[in-house]
């Protein structure tokens, strides 16, 4: 089969690679019909995530049909039309039957810090994901559930990871009606997550990014209200001054690892390695949000350490919260709300490439060449 | 204003926001919604028909992390520990928890040191790396490279320079160990 595969920082291409096998009697092998490249994949594909081997297939969102499944599969069968979340999942640990699916116990003997991941290095399972033609499931009876009928491709992809985490930082932020509520990105996940905002009843949403293009999806997609981060000295004070001094009630940080604003935070981080990740965004979320307000964390970080204002988020008696998301504990409910209309998750899709030049894609994503927010990826096969 | 007991006023009530944005309040209730409470203990709730799953079969010995109790039932297949990152990767493994930085300073270090063994490897293959196309460094040409990256006021232009010398320092470097090592193999036989 045609696959994705990492040859090192910066370095990828597609090649002919055997097409996976059932491994366990509970798993599955789908086709895929659609990828796409989330914005946490430019870590593995910059070098920053530990233990990302050369040769792994990356790809943690992707749909695709059942094409053959293990002997304890129940749910699902060859031809079902079918939703990946990007958890791997046992359904059963101590972690899945608290509904803490990203959590789970059973799939990732690399590291108990983290759950199992479809194609995100070997620090999260060592799991081949989805921009290929064929990926194993494990779980199949857990994870993948049929598409509904209604819901067309590209609305499926987002879901299983972009949309559901951005809805899942909203609800991390314990948003009552009224608040004041500060996302930092205007990625895929910060739109979802300005857009989910308002859907739990706050009175004014604020995006902050440096990329215009961005801003402006964010104003007409998600109803925001944009700043420009790289027009002001200093974008705390900024916070400040529109919020009458007192600073948001809820702050998200939607960029993670790779957060741009301050040259030294993002060299040390992105380039150099020396950090988890770069947390200027997660910085400037401290900063801005109110005392005793809430910080949400979507953004991905690395397991290493991250220079984090955590005295600054200890004086202002801040709630910090966060998680990978538990993505199929979100479906019903978005299945509902993109059925009413008042989400239409395919949107900020800018660019459908050929698996055959996911090279291209990777770069245009990572260097945010051609106005793109949301790649997806077409394999071959679909 | 903080100095005072009151939260500032917004622009717009609720009505209003209700009647501009589509769903507005839809998910009101904070106690009515998918992750609350964050743990909800339900084993009957996620398809699975297991109190512990079936054991996948171990076909080499995988690398796992010394906080577990047992290597989990379920794990990754893909690219097995090859080489001598290998060697690094399951001495990290072996020796170091999650929580020392040596273990993620050590996989690092096993990530380049695969990278050069991948590359100088794929030069003995079928399939020679191409750092032209794989970088998709092409798609600067075909997707407005130049305008996108002069457009606006983007704060990661003063860092674009240091990608392509975080690419092309391996292969410099190997070139230039390559050529110091070819004249002096030169040199002695002429000698």
């Amino acid at each position: 089969m045609r696959a994705m595969v990492y040859r090192g920082p910066y370095r990828l291409r597609v090649e002919e690679k055997d097409r996976p096998v059932i491994e366990h009697p509970n798993d599955a092998i789908v086709r895929v019909t659609r990828a796409a490249i989330c914005g946490s994949d430019l870590h593995l594909y910059h070098g920053m995530m530990p233990d990302t081997r050369v040769g792994m297939t990356f790809g943690h969102e992707f749909i695709g049909v059942i094409d053959e499944v293990g002997p304890s599969v129940r749910n699902v069968k060859p031809g079902d039309r079918v939703m990946v979340p990007f958890n791997v999942y046992c359904g059963s640990c101590f972690f899945c039957a608290r509904g803490l699916f990203s959590n789970c116990h059973n799939v990732n003997p690399n590291a108990t810090a983290v759950g199992g991941i479809y194609g995100y290095s070997h620090t999260c399972g060592g799991y081949d994901g989805g921009q290929a033609e064929y990926v194993r499931v494990p779980f199949a009876d857990v994870g993948p559930s049929p598409i509904p009928e209604w819901m067309d491709d590209d609305d499926a992809v987002l879901l299983t990871d972009a949309l559901a985490t951005g809805y899942f930082g909203a609800q991390l932020g314990d948003i009552v009606e009224g608040d004041v509520v500060v996302v930092f990105g205007a990625g895929p996940v910060g739109l979802y997550a300005a857009k989910s905002a308002w859907l739990m009843g706050a009175g004014r949403v604020i995006v902050i990014d440096h990329l215009d293009y961005r801003l402006e999806k964010a104003a007409s997609f998600a109803h925001a209200e944009t700043y420009n981060f790289a027009e002001y000295d200093d974008i705390v004070v900024q916070m400040k001054k529109i919020t009458d001094h007192l600073g948001a009630d809820v702050a998200i940080d939607a960029v993670g690892a790779e957060a741009d604003g301050n040259f030294l935070q993002h060299v040390t981080a992105a380039k150099l390695k020396l950090q988890g990740g770069s947390p200027v965004a997660l910085n400037w979320a401290i900063d801005s949000v109110r005392k005793g307000g809430t910080v949400s964390v979507l953004g991905a970080y690395g397991p290493m350490f991250s220079a984090v204002k955590f005295g600054d988020a200890l004086n202002k008696g801040l709630t910090l919260r966060m998680n990978q998301c538990p993505v199929k504990r979100q479906w019903p409910r978005l299945f509902e709300h993109i059925r009413n209309g008042y989400l239409k998750p395919s949107d900020i899709v800018t660019h459908r490439i050929p698996l055959e030049h996911i090279a291209e894609a990777y770069h245009i994503f990572s260097a945010k060449l051609d106005g793109c927010i949301k790649p997806l990826i077409i394999p071959n096969a679909a | 204003m903080p100095y005072t007991p009151d939260k500032p006023k917004l622009a717009e009530s609720s009505d209003e926001l209700r009647a501009r944005i589509p769903g507005w309040g839809a998910d009101l209730d904070p106690k009515d919604r998918p992750s609350v409470p964050k743990e909800r203990f339900d084993p009957n709730l996620n398809g699975a028909h297991w109190e512990f799953p079936d054991r996948q079969p171990e076909k080499w010995p995988r690398e796992r992390s010394i906080e577990h109790k047992f290597l989990t039932p379920v794990f990754g297949t893909s690219c097995p520990p090859k080489g001598l990152s290998g060697m690094i990767r399951r001495y990290s493994y072996r020796r170091y928890s999650e929580g020392r930085a040596a273990h993620w300073l050590l996989l690092l270090a096993a990530d380049r040191v695969d990278a050069v063994e991948s590359t100088v490897g794929s030069f003995l293959s079928r399939h020679p790396d191409n750092p032209l196309t794989e970088t998709g460094v092409l798609s600067e040409f075909s997707h407005h490279g130049l305008a996108s990256r002069l457009r606006g006021r983007r704060v990661d232009r003063v860092h674009h320079p240091l990608d392509p010398i975080i690419v092309a320092a391996p292969w410099v470097l190997a070139g230039g160990v390559a050529y110091l090592t070819l004249r002096r193999v030169v040199g002695r036989r002429r000698s």
